[in-house]
């Protein structure tokens, strides 16, 4: 069985409700936009419409002058002088001496309402003297390419290099030349993704206020609280503590919402208008236009394979583009997943991040993760189909496990890639007919999980029933699986565990929602305090029987004499301690602050079936199976919930979505009729099976389960397609005219 | 600009606002009454957050004039409880986990509501093309038409 059977529990793996779900299905639940404050202003942002362009002017004397308008910001507003990541977000908040994109931020207004607001933003008048552009990866890196910002290449980059080159990265083992010479089977292929946007429905929104004294206050849909603090803190040059942030609920965020765009405008416009309230909401245009996509990729894979379909050598270099900002692009991390699922004698990777007008991209689920695997999971299906050898058993002959050296570096521990292909292989999925233009499509997938600093906090309330103060907000559930691991630890109902999602000013600094942590690092710091707590229980029992601490047991919510005093005293209760506590030396609490390590990679495979109509060039998914190592799944829904999300967001990308741009560099599909996202009709059940191989580094097993599933879609889809056509297709998204071109042309000889 | 009066009824309750002529009826229904639970993703009816029943025709409210409401019947999220009770896709909506972030959750649940009762017994497939207007980027949609597939068996064996 998938399943890990060695331990039971009494709550870990079961489905209760959510705790937010009540608010969350009767509209009370409160989002970025769903707050109003007293004296509250509405912001708009002015925009360039160019993609590159000097800003030689920016008048906004007819906006200040229209009734109601109470502050214009520029970049004369920010201070000077930020350097490196801080310069970046200031620059991507507002374009200093250059529009750096279309869409990039250029001044701000705040009046008394939404629209008002809107007709001022549109008397601002901007003088543009518009500098040629270039939104293409392959072309960015050209000597010739227009240089978008000469000088900012790191010191990774040769003298000499194209003028967009800025970073470098070169890393691998083993010997390349002597791999590939023991390969019976060679090839290298270029492919390539355009970029994708997280797409989350919420778009950016928040509410903030900002008084002279350099105190302030905001509300808004964030990943992390703690990071939109030192972000905005950073932009404004303001103290960090002096900034009180609060999380909304959030309506998605896939990476998208782990840093800023627009927030620190509320906050510039509110500290000019005097400190009143300023509420900025993005339109989907400008979610679109002007937050985190993720970067588009040119990527050439070179894999060596024997006869038996073990691999020898792999060499990958890859090209990204991740806007017109250094470090921006998830070239790193793409290199990094590149191999991560096999054991490769020699491997080489190399990284060329290249500066394009486009918007500075943010992460975006398992980073990089996606567009590796669709190179190098398709180069190696394309090897299997020419030596005629099953895809998940060349899998399992190459399959990274417990003390394999990983292609980006450190050693495993204890992984489950192998007992994921293994559940795999034996699914009745697997065994389904195909009928005419179907195909069948393999492909495995890796992520990190991340760890990260945490802090948290548990209080025992006089009733026995405990709350526990998280910094990660809740995208997804994790409020539910947090309750779990606290109540399963302290042996209480589920039911009487609250979890709070707190502002920057309850807890030690937190890092968002990312890299798939909240229930791998909170919940590892929730148990820590939940067992704080429980000791400070036995000692108060311990106190009042008059017995020594160590002959104390915690048992199912209760404290119990144990050893030679064990009977003497009726259990003492959670419930009794808690209403006691008071007089038996005050409240009871627990915290936990670390940066989290004892972080389990978590490995993913997935199988699709598709089938492909001759005449359209359209793709139906008939039916998708994922399967992915969860470490062990605390709620079970939620952890199929994050497999399913996962694997739709991968088949948009792998079929439909993609950033288009126009000859003048705008972007020609900012909304969501045009850019276009799966849809209810466009996908099946996505069929689950949560293998579960402990990672010891937790205390209940977890690993982090939200970011593989979006990796393995990709290759998976192409992989299928070929199967179906025929055709491998090396550029997505394989969308029906590009489908269609292809099958045209082969038809056309 | 200068505003007009509007009343209307909403939820089954009698409401009356000032609505710029440029303002949506979700514009409306959040900023002027109150009622945020219909949600913005898109503002050009792609999405589908924003679902409301108006005169009982199910609309992206964001598509909809606020001064349009004038006379009519305005059904959100906020009126699918009865009192204290769910409405059955509600409780199956949690039961299944059919939400993860939730922003879609108050436009879907209105659609789905709309679907159930002109189709009581969809297929999948039904159900699949009813909510096709609706966006949900977390779930990849399997939870959610679990979840209205049994509340329409749920809601056909209770009549």
């Amino acid at each position: 069985m998938a399943k890990d059977e060695t331990a039971t529990f009494r709550l870990i793996g079961t489905r209760p409700d959510r705790p937010d779900g009540l608010d969350k299905v009767t509209g009370r639940a409160r989002y970025g936009a769903d707050v109003q404050a007293p004296g509250m202003l509405h912001g708009a942002v002015v925009r360039s419409p160019h993609a590159h362009a000097r800003i030689l002017r920016i008048d906004a004397s007819k906006a200040l002058a229209l009734d109601g308008v109470k502050a214009v910001v520029t970049r004369a507003d920010l201070p000077s002088g930020l350097t490196g990541e801080d310069w970046n977000l200031q620059e991507n908040t507002l374009a200093g001496e250059v529009a750096l994109y279309d869409g990039h931020a250029v001044a701000a207004v705040a009046a008394t309402s939404k629209l008002r607001a809107q007709d001022a933003a549109r008397l601002v008048e901007v003088e543009y003297e518009i500098l040629p552009h270039v939104t293409d990866v392959d072309e960015a890196i050209r000597p010739d390419a227009p240089a978008i910002r000469p000088g900012a290449a790191d010191h990774s980059v040769p003298t000499g290099s194209p003028p967009n080159l800025v970073r470098q990265i070169d890393f691998g083992h083993g010997d390349l030349e002597a791999g590939f010479a023991a390969a019976d089977l060679v090839r290298e292929q270029t492919y390539r993704t355009e970029a994708t946007h997280q797409g989350y429905i919420e778009p950016q929104a928040c509410l903030g206020q900002l008084g002279a004294d350099g105190k302030g206050e905001m509300w808004v849909c964030t990943q992390g609280q703690w990071y939109i603090r030192r972000m905005c803190a950073a932009v404004l040059g303001i103290e960090a503590a002096q900034l009180r942030v609060t999380p909304s609920e959030i309506g998605g965020g896939f990476g998208g919402k782990t840093t800023i765009f627009m927030e620190p405008l509320a906050l510039a416009l509110s500290r000019k208008a005097g400190g009143r309230p300023v509420k900025l909401v993005m339109s989907r245009a400008e979610v679109m236009r002007a937050t985190g996509p993720t970067g588009s990729a040119s990527m050439d894979v070179k894999l060596g394979m024997t006869a038996e379909g073990m691999i020898t050598a792999a060499k990958v270099t890859f090209r990204m583009q991740g806007g017109p900002f250094v470090g921006a692009s998830p070239v790193g991390e793409a290199l990094s997943c590149a191999l991560a699922c096999y054991t490769v004698p020699a491997v080489h990777h190399l990284g060329l991040e290249v500066l394009a007008n486009r918007p500075k991209a943010a992460a975006y689920r398992a980073p990089g993760a996606p567009m590796a695997a669709f190179a190098v999971e398709s180069l190696l299906d394309e090897m299997c189909r020419e030596l005629q050898l099953d895809p998940i058993e060349v899998r399992l002959k190459n399959a990274a496990h417990e003390g394999t050296k990983a292609s980006y570096g450190p050693t495993y521990k204890r992984i489950g890639l192998v007992e994921t292909l293994q559940a795999t292989k034996t699914h009745p999925n697997l065994s389904l007919p195909l009928g005419p233009n179907q195909g069948r499509g393999v492909a495995a997938g890796f992520w990190f999980n991340h760890g990260g600093e945490t802090s948290v906090s548990l209080a025992i309330g006089e009733d026995g029933t405990v709350q526990v103060s998280i910094g990660t907000p809740d995208i997804g559930g994790s409020r539910a699986s947090l309750a779990l691991m606290v109540a399963e630890t302290l042996g209480i109902p589920y039911e009487n565990v609250r979890v709070n999602v707190v502002e920057t000013g309850a807890l030690g600094v937190n890092e968002p929602t990312h890299g798939s942590r909240a229930t791998f690092a909170s919940g590892k710091a929730a148990v820590e305090s939940a067992r704080q707590a429980i000791a400070q229980m036995c000692r108060r029992a311990a106190a009042a029987w008059g017995i020594d601490p160590d002959a104390v047991e915690w048992r199912d919510g209760a404290a119990v004499p144990s050893g030679d005093n064990a009977g003497k005293f009726p259990p003492m209760t959670i419930a009794e301690i808690g209403a006691a506590m008071g007089s038996t030396g005050g409240p009871i609490s627990g915290h936990h602050e670390t940066t989290a390590g004892g972080v389990g990679a978590s490995f993913g495979v997935h199988v699709v079936d598709v089938e492909v109509d001759p005449e359209t060039g359209r793709t139906t998914v008939l039916r998708y199976l994922v399967v992915q190592d969860a470490g062990r799944a605390i709620h079970p829904a939620y952890v199929e919930g994050q497999y399913q999300g996962g694997a739709a967001q991968g088949i948009g990308w792998a079929l439909n979505e993609e950033y288009v741009y126009g000859a003048d560099g705008r972007l020609q599909n900012p909304l969501f009729l045009d850019y276009r996202m799966p849809v209810a009709s466009d996908l099946p059940m996505i069929d689950t099976v949560i293998v579960e191989v402990p990672n010891p580094g937790h205390p209940y097993g977890v690993r982090g389960v939200g970011e593989t599933g979006i990796t393995p879609p990709l290759p998976a889809l192409a992989n299928a397609i070929a199967a179906a056509t025929g055709l491998r297709l090396r550029s997505l998204p394989m969308s029906p005219p590009k489908v269609l071109a292809a099958l045209r042309a082969r038809a056309n000889g | 600009m200068t505003k007009t009066h509007v009343t209307a009824t909403v939820n089954g309750d009698p409401v009356e606002f000032l609505a710029d002529p440029r303002e949506t009826l979700l514009d409306c229904l959040r900023d002027h009454l109150g009622l945020t639970g219909s949600k913005e993703g898109c503002g050009t009816g792609d999405c589908g957050a924003c679902s409301v029943l108006l005169d009982d025709v199910l609309v992206c409210s964001c598509l909809v004039l606020g001064v349009e409401a004038q006379g009519a019947r305005v059904e959100t999220v906020e009126g699918m409880a009865q009192g204290g009770t769910l409405h059955p896709l509600q409780r199956k909506f949690i039961e299944h986990a059919a939400l993860q972030c939730g922003f879609c959750t108050p436009g879907i649940l209105v659609a789905a509501k709309a679907l159930l009762d002109r189709n009581p017994d969809p297929t999948e497939s039904e159900v699949r093309f009813g909510l096709a207007g609706n966006l949900c980027r977390c779930t990849g949609y399997d939870k959610i038409v679990r979840a209205v597939l049994d509340a329409a068996a749920e809601m056909r064996g209770a009549q």
